[in-house]
């Protein structure tokens, strides 16, 4: 009886899940709809396209300083800031008075939220209080390296924002600049959030396991344990061994529901789609995590194959300790390139064809336009979410079946 | 102008975050759930197997104690059989035996009896001689007699005593 009212909850479930990228699309709409009259002012100020689909894409995947639902919900998110010049500081998001588009209406301290994210106010002359400096009074001009440079304009006077220091130094357009950012944004908001549902859920099923023993699954149990024995089974016994993969079980299940849940929570429209397996920082730190554990992993067998590959004549082998040792930086990045590269893009294949309203509408000026782009967006939207589920599945499980597979070359020890 | 792209941008302070989000993660899952699920599934394979190889055990005896059965009723059958062809053998010997004894005390019997007539009839003869000497005795003394008072008539006496003798 049990069981049978846990089915009749399911379909349901099913339904909702596949009908929500309807009306987050929907919401999506009346979202672009007022960023395009919000860009349609910026026009005046700074000389903006009146739609940018690509700014549009990038700001939605970008991680941010305020938790936005829906575009009219704001979460305000803990300011964690270091500047070498003025030292830690620490307040809420909630001062900056986000408005639309995620922009600040205050400065507090010389920083200002920009698009959602925090900026600092370059020139030390500015007020180090909070200081209104009203909605719209941002633009972004190109400077002479050809670098897109965001000014604040308060009281007739530009000033130039810098943004947070990030360590790319200029790849992906970050650089280091005067301060740090160490706040909770929203993607480590979502971390947190994932991490204890998960917890609960599966500590539920853990106290259930021990409360229940020698009975059959039930409730939380049941619908975890098939997937829990199928990367058990699947994963880490035919990668590892049956005598060693308890050792390496709880980082293979860690790693795989950590970014399933990611995955998954990024997909859920009106939750503000956040991109956090996508972000190449935390697919980087993961990939980190999987790199020590390979190389503290690893056998004498291991490291004799990469640095002097026995059974090749000598001439090759210094050869194939180059290629090899390679090998041991490029699997793990491959591993954080891969994950981030398939989810931003799902991520941004969804916000595109979102983005083809606006294009075919003119940014609002055709409504016929408007409406042959919905009716091709709301298909290929749909589409591309069901296809993300399955992507949100595959990527977590060839991430956690590659890292099962590097632990289990390291731990080999030659006695196939 | 190059790449700006967010989402790719290595943040320290996102690093840092991650780091130790998904580090507590590991280590709480590991510790409270994945190891403790984990065992608990192995336990219970482990269960699965015990009982499964528990029950192919009881059923080898189950088809042990069957053919154990069996071979004891035929055991059984055949010891019955032996034991009636046994008693019908005491049996026959014992009738055999019977027999044979009853002809014996039979004929022990029957010679005994002979002897008894025999040594009757020698008895018995016996007697008659003694009686027949007494008479011849007794006819001899009263011939005597007569001689005495008469010869001729002596004769006649004596002629007429071996008629009464010989009648």
């Amino acid at each position: 009886m049990r069981m049978l009212s846990h089915r009749h909850l399911i379909v349901p479930l099913i339904a909702v899940l596949f009908s929500l990228p309807l009306s987050g699309w929907a919401q999506h709409e009346s979202e672009e709809h007022q960023e395009e009259s919000s860009h349609a002012e910026a026009t005046h100020e700074g000389g903006h396209a009146a739609f940018d689909p690509t700014a549009t894409a990038l700001h939605h995947i970008s991680d941010a300083n305020v938790f936005t639902i829906l575009d009219f919900i704001r979460i305000p998110l803990p300011m964690i800031l270091y500047s070498k010049d003025e030292g830690l500081d620490i307040f809420s998001s909630g001062k900056f008075h986000p408005g639309e588009h995620d922009n600040g209406e205050y400065a507090y301290h010389r920083y200002v939220l920009f698009e959602g994210n925090v900026h600092r106010i370059k020139d030390p002359s500015f007020p180090n209080d909070l200081v209104e400096i009203g909605p719209h009074s941002f633009s972004e001009h190109i400077d002479d390296q050809n670098d897109e440079v965001v000014y604040l304009n308060y009281e007739g006077t530009e000033y130039q924002l810098d943004p947070r220091t990030t360590l790319d130094n200029g790849m992906f357009g970050g650089k280091f600049t005067s301060f740090y950012d160490f706040s909770i944004t929203k993607n480590v908001l979502s971390m947190m959030l994932v991490a204890m549902l998960l917890f609960w859920l599966f500590r539920k099923a853990a106290l259930a396991y021990s409360r229940r023993s020698g009975m059959a699954p039930s409730g939380v149990q049941s619908w975890l344990e098939p997937v829990f024995t199928f990367i058990r089974d699947e994963v880490a016994i035919p990668f590892i061994g049956r005598d060693r993969y308890l050792k390496y079980l709880p980082l293979l299940m860690s790693l795989f529901f950590f970014i399933l849940g990611l995955n998954l929570f990024g997909q859920i429209p009106f939750l503000g789609g956040t991109n956090v397996t996508g972000n190449l920082t935390v697919t980087g730190i993961l990939a980190i995590l999987v790199f020590l554990v390979v190389s503290f992993s690893g056998k004498k067998h291991y490291w004799q194959h990469i640095f002097w590959m026995p059974g090749v004549p000598v001439f090759v082998k210094p050869l194939l300790a180059f290629v090899e040792f390679l090998g041991v930086f490029i699997k793990p990045i491959t591993l954080m390139l891969r994950l981030a590269g398939n989810i931003v893009s799902g991520h941004i294949a969804i916000l595109s064809f979102i983005g083809l309203i606006f294009i075919f509408g003119k940014a609002g000026e055709s409504l016929g336009g408007s409406v042959v782009g919905t009716l091709m967006s709301v298909p290929l939207t749909m589409f591309m979410m069901a296809i993300e589920l399955i992507v949100a599945f595959v990527q977590a499980f060839v991430f956690t079946i590659l890292t099962a597979s590097y632990i289990g070359a390291a731990i080999d020890d030659g006695h196939h | 102008m190059t790449l700006l792209f967010a989402p790719f941008q290595p943040a320290p302070g996102l690093a840092i975050w991650s780091l130790i989000i998904f580090g507590i993660f590991w280590w709480l899952m590991a510790k409270y759930a994945f190891g403790p699920i984990a065992r608990s599934l192995e336990k219970r394979d482990q269960d699965i197997q015990n009982a499964l190889d528990e029950a192919k055990k009881a059923r080898e005896e189950m088809s042990n104690l069957h053919t154990e059965n069996e071979r004891l009723l035929i055991e059984a059958r055949e010891e019955r059989a032996k034991i009636l062809k046994e008693a019908k053998e005491v049996k026959n010997e014992i009738i055999a035996e019977a027999r044979e004894s009853a002809k014996e005390e039979s004929s022990r019997i029957i010679t005994s009896a002979r002897a008894e007539i025999e040594s009757q009839k020698k008895a018995a003869l016996l007697e008659v001689k003694n009686q027949v000497g007494a008479m011849a005795l007794d006819i001899a003394e009263k011939v005597i007699r007569k001689q005495l008072e008469q010869d001729k008539e002596q004769t006649a006496y004596v002629e007429k005593l071996v008629k009464e003798l010989n009648p």
